[in-house]
């Protein structure tokens, strides 16, 4: 069960999306996992065949627990030894048997890596073997269809290569998945616990500043001309893409305040933060803002606040950001000092766009100004380095096209 | 040389009638061609191939020999090695057991063991195969045996155009060549083209298309299989039919390409099931073309006795359509 925010303690299985024998690749979403902050996506960061699953449906589990064992590609089959159970190792714990010598479990927990050696007694085989033609193995690797959705219609029940092509056929139009949805009621609650455990733990220190965007808007503008409206650039992305890049160039303001100290993440992953219709917030990661081209982070952004909002995000969007971002600009709100996130320790608002008289070369004009706050985590980076961090922000919003 | 034969004046005759006309235009053609064995001559053959050539051409070309296999083999790998171009005709393949020495032992090995100093361009001609009721000692497939043996080379001719054709082909090699002409043929007539001639003997051929799996046999089993393609094909079964004509060596790309297309097999093949033909032919295809099976393959092959004398159990030990129908609904898992 991986921890899919600081305050998470359990979460229940609400879903399996694979068997035991199903090959998932790393980054495969595997189960659905009701949390306080609603049905999340969990995904697998280990690459094999699914051997066993350990967790039942509904079952409530702390985080750490193991969901299911995966056997990667170099690992030896259990059958051979299966047909005659070894006795067991009188030294193993009764329960441990069953996990120590599997791939790590499908998130892996925190704490020590599990012990490698000896080579535990194996469960018994469960099923037997699924017959499927060699035709209709690589047919199914070519076409990546899991062999256990599969239905066999050969000789003896064997899946043949017409049954893989009859499941290809299905998979191009997939009946629409039903999932939980929100737990609206559920999500305030887990809101609430890490906004309070945020204002009780971290001590503050909010910085603003007041940057010049017209440069933005007039780049904007001319790129939208030729764009067509669904792929069109909005302020946003020129923000979580200034702050990714700032935050490269800032390491102290990426990562997580732990164990009484700071971890610098290694990957900018920007939260982002997602009002949901009747009262839910979640900020989900951007993976790797600070790298992802404007068209590639604008699309990007659409596809997470639309999940978001279906409830539909990974376990890993949920786990990983490492910093957030806010804006309440669309709301008509002009400055926004946001709540930290734990363990995060910084957590940048943008205002609403407005058009003030501006000094520029020694000239009063009108001019497009935003103003953007960094809260920061006192214990972690002072407030010095907070005013550089904000002021590269500004800085490179000077000139969008280099963003 | 098929397009022509096409354009060409097609003529009635038997299987015995081509094979005859195979030996009258290499005798004609060549004049180092003689044909040797058993009751050749005077009786003319044993079923009756060389009847006539004994009258046409005289005992220099077509030489009656005494009841010797080892013997007259040996004779025929002497004249062979010396500038001759025999060809020897043992009655069955039962009989050809007496002269194994002389093919396995010297006339495939020659080459070999002269140093490349000597070749052995010798042509045995045989009957092979059960259906007579000839009982147990003459009613063998033993061309799968042959087909083991490095050195020398096995066709096995199902049509008439191969009939015809192969036995110059064969003596144009410089090595011997075994050609195995199955006694159930002998009486089968069909059309051929009046100016048939050579045809290759290194290339299966494909004799009837067809996408659904792939009947792969030889010799006299090809009828067998045509027919139950045509059995498969009232179920909307379509079976291709691959006539090795070469078992030694195979054409492995035409069964590749052949299994690769349908993605199921069935070898039909007279020989006993251990260790024939068909075990190899399966285990190249496994070999080769494992990722393209979508089912085990089957094979239909004569049953683990000596070949039984009555009629019902004759027929009951080796192939038929319906086992070859059965075997391939088995490996579509249709019934």
């Amino acid at each position: 069960m991986p921890s899919l925010g600081a305050d998470m303690e359990a979460g229940t299985l609400v879903e399996w999306l694979v068997k035991p024998g199903d090959r998932v690749k790393r980054g495969d979403v595997v189960a659905v996992v009701e949390t306080q902050k609603g049905a999340i996506e969990i995904e697998t960061f280990q690459s094999g065949q699914i051997e066993q699953i350990l967790v039942d449906l509904k079952s409530k589990v702390p985080v750490g627990t193991p969901l299911a064992r995966i056997r990667t590609e170099g690992e030896e089959k259990p059958a051979a030894i299966a047909a005659a159970p070894p006795p067991a190792v009188p030294t193993a714990p009764p329960a441990a048997p069953a996990v120590a010598h599997a791939a790590p479990p499908v998130v892996q927990a925190p704490g020590p890596p599990p012990p490698i050696t000896p080579p535990p007694p194996l469960a018994p085989a469960t099923a037997a073997r699924a017959r499927v033609s060699p035709a209709a193995r690589r047919l199914a690797e070519e076409r990546g269809i899991d062999l256990s959705t599969v239905t066999g219609s050969g000789p003896d029940g064997a899946i043949t290569f017409a049954d893989v092509e009859r499941r290809i056929g299905e998979a191009a139009a997939p009946p629409e998945k039903k999932r939980g949805g929100l737990d609206l009621a559920a999500m305030r609650l887990a809101i609430a616990a890490a906004m309070a455990r945020s204002k009780r733990e971290i001590p503050h220190y909010y910085l603003e500043h007041q940057v010049e965007i017209t440069a933005c808007e007039q780049w904007l503008a001319e790129k939208n001309a030729t764009l067509p409206p669904d792929n069109r650039l909005l302020l946003g992305a020129l923000a979580i893409k200034a702050v990714a890049l700032a935050a490269r160039r800032f390491p102290a303001f990426n990562g997580f305040y732990r164990d009484n100290k700071f971890e610098p993440a290694p990957a900018v992953h920007v939260g982002v933060a997602v009002a949901i219709r009747g009262g839910g917030l979640a900020a989900p990661a951007l993976h790797d803002a600070d790298r992802l081209p404007l068209d590639e982070l604008m699309s990007g952004m659409r596809d997470l606040v639309q999940r978001t909002r279906a409830g539909r995000i990974r376990g890993s969007e949920m786990s990983d950001p490492t910093i957030t971002i806010s804006s309440l600009g669309e709301r008509g709100v002009e400055v926004l000092y946001g709540i930290i996130y734990p363990p995060q320790v910084a957590i940048v608002g943008f205002g609403k766009a407005v058009v003030r008289p501006w000094v520029v070369d020694g000239a009063i004009g009108p001019r497009s100004v935003i103003t953007i706050t960094l809260s920061g985590d006192h214990r972690a980076p002072d407030g010095h380095a907070g005013a550089l961090f904000l002021a590269e922000i500004g800085k490179l919003l000077q000139e969008p096209d280099k963003l | 040389m098929k397009q022509e034969s096409i354009r060409a004046e097609m003529v009635e005759m038997t299987y015995r009638e081509a094979v005859k006309q195979a030996l009258r235009d290499a005798i004609k053609r060549d004049e180092r061609v003689f044909l040797m064995g058993e009751d050749v001559g005077r009786y003319g053959g044993c079923y009756a191939v060389s009847h006539g050539l004994f009258a046409e051409f005289g005992p220099e070309r077509i030489r009656d020999t005494p009841l010797s296999e080892s013997g007259f083999t040996g004779a025929g790998i002497g004249a062979a090695m010396a500038g001759m171009r025999p060809i020897v005709e043992l009655m069955t393949v039962n009989f050809t057991l007496l002269a194994l020495d002389q093919i396995l032992n010297t006339a495939a090995t020659v080459r070999h063991m002269s140093g490349n100093q000597f070749g052995v361009p010798l042509v045995i001609r045989m009957a092979t195969g059960a259906g007579r009721q000839l009982a147990a000692q003459h009613s063998h497939s033993l061309e799968g045996w042959y087909a083991h043996i490095p050195g020398i080379k096995v066709l096995a001719p199902a049509t008439l155009e191969d009939a015809r054709g192969m036995l110059w082909t064969a003596l144009q090699d410089p090595d011997p060549v075994l050609i195995f002409e199955n006694v159930m043929l002998y009486n089968m007539t069909g059309k051929l083209a009046a100016d048939a001639g050579p045809v290759d003997i290194d290339k299966a051929a494909i004799r009837r298309p067809g996408r659904d799996i792939s009947l792969i046999t030889y010799g006299g089993s090809l009828w067998k299989t045509l027919e139950a393609a045509t059995a498969l094909a009232a179920d909307n079964i379509e079976a291709e039919v691959i006539d090795l004509r070469s078992l030694r060596p195979l054409d492995d790309a035409t069964i590749m390409a052949s299994v690769a297309k349908t993605r199921h097999a069935v070898i039909v093949d007279e020989g006993w099931r251990s260790g024939s033909l068909a075990a190899e032919v399966g285990m190249r295809i496994v070999e080769q073309a494992f990722w393209s099976l979508d089912a085990p393959i089957g094979r239909v092959c004569s049953e683990e006795v000596p070949i039984p004398y009555p009629r019902h159990l004759e027929n009951a030990a080796i192939p038929q359509a319906p086992k070859i129908v059965a075997a391939a609904k088995a490996a579509l898992a249709r019934s």
